[in-house]
């Protein structure tokens, strides 16, 4: 309790990604300071083990794809990252998933406070029935900002940050479902950065949206992570290659005396080895589309 | 273009056979049953408002007292009939209506698949079906007899009748809201509370306001559960609290089972009253609805 309790210092400014060099040899770089550190995870659905042995290190204003077949546990493990997953009957973690040096699982951690500091931003855009404006509001309103100027300067922040300001500034009082796919999806955004958290983490965030918005989103995508650390799950492996740092490659290990599916991460590193490079055939074979 | 214009134009027209066919059979089907279901529900108001409507006056709607069987329609008048319906619907929604809502909120938010859930939302759906003079019944044994004869007493048995439909049409509500909303606002840090009062509710609120709307509006034409409860009387009873009181269904039923013609055109009148309550009710609620669900569209 106390250990989430602490209070995380927002990133405003810096410190900046490490700058990979994309010519010549990969230069020896530093690494930024880690967030999530994920130790031999496995997550369980009831009986059903849905993901296995999951150990990664998502470090801070980096952006980490996971990408993978369908049923890899990609989702799984990104909703374990804010502990999404309690709201699944019967959902379990094994292992130990540390979040800046505190278990996100010890008894005592309230998941509300862990949701605060690490936001989500969903597959389908998922806006509340509610004016424009009542989106942006409704997190800073439920942490106890009543104040009315605060909130209007917080509503347009976050708006120009998830680029939607131009478009919506005129109409804050309609309701946030007239907005069309691409633009709800900024709104979600936008929802999620007013509450400033240090953490965002994306479910396939264009996988409903023409490319044209996707191309928006992966924009802003670049343009925020100077201030939050962000984890997207993608189907798409262009995509993976345009927005991440780093990419974590998940398969599918079957069994079949019981006939199940269990997720494994296969790999995980820089962006460009696991598309250039891969050490595991498995990953070879998914990132040159023979496979998944 | 030329070669265009010297071709058939394709035939785009619905090809004759079994689904033209069946197609109009549907379509009359249905236009049938929304007039077959139109008519009745239109000689009843035709006949109320033909037979009550010369009744209605101001004289009738606030005079009292309700005059003895015997006397014609233009002396006395039903107040004291309004005002019972008025305040002992009134009294059993406020009983029953919040409580409704928090029941079906802990059914769908909060029971889960527990056993105490089940068994309330069972014995809910069952209570839906037990007739109204058996809630007047139980009113009388449990309350009645140790307390007297009051409109509070109506409340309480109008209130057992209005549970279960409270119950089941907010619950099927509040299981239409997407998940989705309630995981979006779980995932700006909201708690269970919050998330019920601040996204569920608003976007269920349309439906809520409309099934306890149909529950008061069952419960105001009730007659059988308030002939045990409050009695019939011809004075105006304010004090919802104590004595005996009378209400607009319970006069439909004394007077037009006289054999006066002065008392059947009160009957009437009373019945004439009561629709438009009901129906002035309606269009109130819609529009504070509309107000409340602006956003939802």
């Amino acid at each position: 309790m106390e250990q989430s309790e602490q209070e995380i210092p927002i990133q405003t400014e810096l410190p900046k990604p490490a700058v990979r060099q994309t010519t010549g040899e990969r230069t020896a770089e530093t690494t930024p300071p880690t967030v999530f550190d994920a130790k031999n995870v496995s997550i369980y659905y009831g009986a059903f083990r849905a993901v296995t042995d999951v150990s990664l290190n998502i470090h801070e204003n980096e952006i980490t794809a996971f990408i993978g077949p369908s049923g890899c546990g990609k989702t799984t493990v990104l909703r374990t990252l804010n502990r999404m997953n309690d709201l699944v009957p019967g959902a379990r973690v094994e292992g130990e998933v540390q979040y800046r040096g505190a278990s996100l699982y010890a008894s005592g951690v309230s998941p509300i406070a862990v949701r605060r500091r690490i936001g989500m931003v969903f597959q389908k855009p998922n806006p509340f029935p509610k004016s424009i404006y009542d989106n942006v509001a409704y997190g800073p309103r439920i942490n106890g900002e009543h104040n009315k100027g605060k909130l209007n300067e917080i509503v347009e922040t976050s708006l120009r940050g998830a680029a939607l300001w131009d478009e919506v500034k005129d109409r804050l009082n309609n309701s946030g479902l007239g907005l069309s796919g691409g633009q709800a999806q900024r709104l979600c955004i936008a929802r999620t950065i007013a509450v400033e958290p240090d953490v965002i983490l994306m479910d396939e965030p264009c996988s409903a949206l023409d490319p044209i918005a996707t191309g928006a989103i992966e924009d802003l995508m670049h343009e925020i992570k100077s201030r939050y650390t962000i984890v997207i799950v993608t189907h798409n492996m262009q995509q993976a290659t345009r927005v991440s740092d780093r990419t974590a490659f998940y398969s599918v290990l079957r069994n079949e005396k019981s006939d199940t599916r269990t997720g494994v991460l296969v790999e995980y590193g820089q962006t460009e080895q696991i598309f250039q490079d891969p050490t595991d055939p498995r990953t070879q074979a998914y990132v040159s589309g023979r496979m998944g | 273009m030329a070669v265009v214009t010297e071709q058939q134009g394709v035939d785009l027209r619905e090809p004759r056979g079994w689904r033209r066919t069946s197609n109009r059979i549907a379509t009359v089907l249905m236009v049938v049953s929304f007039v077959v279901v139109l008519i009745p529900l239109g000689f009843v108001l035709f006949t109320v408002i033909a037979k009550g409507a010369s009744v209605i006056s101001w004289q009738f709607l606030t005079g009292s007292p309700i005059p003895p069987n015997v006397l014609p329609a233009n002396i006395g008048g039903m107040w004291p009939a309004i005002l019972g319906t008025l305040e002992i619907t009134g009294l059993a929604t406020v009983l029953a209506v919040p409580l409704g809502v928090l029941g079906a909120i802990y059914l769908n938010e909060y029971g889960g698949k527990n056993w105490l859930a089940a068994l309330i939302g069972f014995m809910s759906d069952v209570m839906t079906g037990v007739p109204s003079i058996i809630m007047g019944l139980f009113i009388f044994s449990i309350w009645v007899l140790h307390f007297g004869f009051s409109g509070l007493a109506g409340a309480f048995a109008l209130g057992c009748l209005m549970l279960p439909i409270v119950i089941r049409s907010t619950y099927e509500m509040l299981r239409l809201v997407p998940n989705s909303l309630r995981e979006g606002s779980y995932a700006l840090g909201a708690t269970k509370s919050r998330v019920t009062l601040t996204v569920v509710l608003p976007a269920a609120i349309g439906g809520i306001v409309s099934g306890a709307l149909l529950a008061v509006a069952r419960a105001a034409g009730e007659t059988a559960p308030l002939l045990f409860t409050i009695l019939v009387v011809t004075e105006p009873n304010p004090n919802v609290f104590s004595g005996a009181n009378t209400s607009l269904p319970s006069q439909i039923f004394v007077n037009a089972s006289s054999p006066y013609v002065g008392a059947q055109d009160r009957g009437w009148g009373a019945a004439l009253t009561l629709i438009a309550i009901c129906f002035i009710l309606m269009i109130v609620a819609r529009l504070v609805t509309a107000r409340f669900a602006r956003y939802t569209h």
